[in-house]
């Protein structure tokens, strides 16, 4: 008897407990509702605050004009002088063309440098995988400032040439408007190759040997593989990639203003410098500014949405 | 033809390899050196280190550079990990419908790029400059503030945070804890690699800022490490040697995390992709 009612009591109490729960739960949905709020609250007004509040600031800006604190409604003049401001279309241009070249070149060689070094094969994989991610551990100054040095005119770069009788005399590399873009392009898929190259080297991971193995048995050769395998299974992450570089590349200022500094002239002035010199630099003009920032603004989303589709359609 | 294929690939690999490392090479052996030497493209260890890092420490303010950038570094990484992984959190295990638009807007604000905002960010803390200049302009408070809350972090933690085990919330409810109780004694502990691969990554990228605190400091004794060594790169007549001493010194920060918690590195920058 004893013992039933024991077991009874033993049967009973997980009923309670569950009975409570239950209550528990309910109450606890509702607290949990509320306090769930109170978790992301901070950050959201923080987010709010500074970011999306100074981009509506900003868009109101743009339409407005006057030095300093003096600014007043002009309505769409300074969307009308961007197209016959020739620093703002050096600006594009150049930011264009590190676009154009840069991320497709980082891109295809951080791909290539990848598959490479998934070969479990390939001796001293460690060391080479090391030594192209090396280079992201600068930051970004640093390693501008560096290669301002390297290829200076009394630069390593150019103590090389001459030596190996490459060159008959230095070349002043950063004071030639092509040569200067070339070595900023230079730096910048030096500095951010190995980044993408860890992605797809990841990415790498997840793909299945046999499907390698089985082209391999219909006779695909390694550039096959690469096309037809490597390329379509790491496409997210190859779109991932891309999306960052670009927004990165379109915002692109550290480099250009500690290897060149935008010179010679305007010739590798990127759009991210050129808000700067007008909001900092020269007499500040923080309308015109704001405009030309929002012209990044929309190309980001431009460039965004075509990746995007062009990702999508060959699915 | 697979042998010469395969010397191919190694040639292939090591040039890559030579052209990554050399800049780093170059800039320790540069240490070593006079200004002269480095203009004249000595690549051999010389004996003017100490003589350097005397000139850098005694000529140029590096030792306040230092200090400013370890504080701004230290406490956006802390305000960083404690804010994104607390809206990670409760975006990911108090989820509805309403949060979740709130999560997708919020992730909008990745592709805003900085210098769209920095000219009204700096407006913004120009007009409170007089009333608390403690976050005015010209304050570490003014460079900390706006990057301390990411919408990159946040989505970083609500991603890691689905790999935790939402059974734990539960048994800490039952237990009594509260919902906060629940996040900070069961889920940080928990997700202790997460915070360091979060803690890498947001380190190093306010260590390493330039746009945000040049727009915003202005006082010589405020500057941060990279606003010194553009300062130092810019000069007419650079002392190589010396200019080297301080990027080293400069990078070994970053270097050191990288060499010693590689994994956390490379698992930080997964996160960002991963779901």
């Amino acid at each position: 008897m004893s013992q039933q009612s024991t077991k009874k009591g033993e049967m009973d109490l997980p009923v309670r407990l569950r009975y409570k729960e239950t209550k528990r739960e309910k109450t606890g949905v509702y607290f949990k509702k509320k306090v769930g709020w109170l978790f992301i609250i901070i950050s959201v007004i923080a987010i709010t605050i500074f970011n999306f509040y100074p981009m509506v600031q900003a868009f109101l800006l743009s339409f407005q004009t006057g030095m300093g604190g003096n600014l007043e409604f002009t309505g769409l003049s300074n969307w009308q002088r961007l197209f016959g401001d020739p620093t703002f279309i050096a600006a594009l241009t150049n930011t264009s063309i590190y676009l154009l070249i840069q991320v497709p070149l980082m891109i295809v060689l951080a791909l290539f440098f990848s598959v490479l070094l998934n070969d479990p094969k390939l001796k001293f994989r460690g060391f080479f995988r090391i030594a192209i991610f090396l280079p992201c551990v600068t930051s970004l100054v640093a390693y501008s400032v560096i290669f301002k040095y390297l290829f200076g005119i009394d630069g390593i770069i150019n103590i090389f040439l001459l030596n190996f009788g490459f060159i008959p005399e230095s070349i002043n590399f950063l004071a030639d408007p092509v040569w200067a873009k070339v070595v900023i392009i230079l730096a910048i898929t030096w500095r951010w190759t190995g980044y993408n190259m860890i992605f797809y080297l990841a990415a790498l991971q997840n793909v299945d040997k046999s499907i390698y193995e089985a082209a391999r048995i219909d006779g695909a050769n390694s550039i096959q593989q690469f096309f037809q395998i490597t390329v379509p299974m790491l496409k997210p992450i190859i779109l991932f990639t891309s999306i960052t570089s670009t927004i990165g590349t379109l915002q692109i200022f550290d480099e250009i203003v500690n290897i060149t500094n935008g010179g010679p002239g305007n010739a590798t002035i990127s759009i991210s410098q050129y808000i700067y010199n007008l909001s900092f630099e020269y007499t500040p003009d923080f309308g015109y500014a704001s405009t030309v920032s929002y012209v990044i603004v929309i190309l980001v989303v431009i460039l965004s949405i075509i990746q995007f589709r062009v990702a999508g359609e060959k699915k | 033809m697979k042998n010469v294929k395969r010397i191919f690939i190694y040639v292939f690999l090591s040039l890559a390899a030579i052209v990554s490392i050399f800049p780093f090479l170059w800039m320790l052996v540069s240490i070593t050196n006079k200004s002269v030497d480095v203009t004249q493209g000595r690549l051999l260890p010389g004996t003017h280190l100490i003589e350097n890092m005397k000139t850098l420490f005694s000529t140029i303010d590096i030792v306040p550079a230092l200090i400013n950038s370890t504080i701004i570094a230290v406490i956006t990484t802390v305000l960083t990990l404690l804010l994104a992984s607390l809206a990670g959190y409760g975006f990911e295990i108090h989820r509805s419908r309403g949060k979740d638009i709130i999560f997708n807007i919020l992730l909008l604000s990745m592709m805003i790029p900085f210098a769209a905002i920095m000219v009204p960010l700096y407006r913004m803390f120009g007009s409170i400059s007089d009333t608390a200049p403690l976050i005015g302009i010209d304050s570490l408070g003014a460079v900390i503030l706006p990057t301390a809350t990411t919408a990159f972090f946040i989505f970083f933690f609500r991603q890691n945070t689905k790999m935790f085990p939402k059974d734990l919330v539960e048994a800490g409810r039952i237990d009594g804890l509260s919902e906060l109780g629940v996040f900070f004694r069961i889920y940080m502990p928990t997700m202790k690699t997460t915070y360091a691969a979060a803690a890498i990554i947001s380190f190093m990228n306010s260590w390493n800022n330039y746009l945000w605190p040049l727009v915003i400091l202005q006082s010589p004794e405020k500057r941060t490490i990279p606003l010194l060594i553009s300062n130092l790169g810019s000069s007419y007549s650079p002392d190589y040697g010396v200019i080297m001493s301080a990027i080293v010194i400069a990078t070994l920060p970053t270097a050191l995390v990288f060499f010693l918690m590689q994994k956390h590195f490379v698992a930080g920058m997964m996160g960002s992709v991963k779901g």
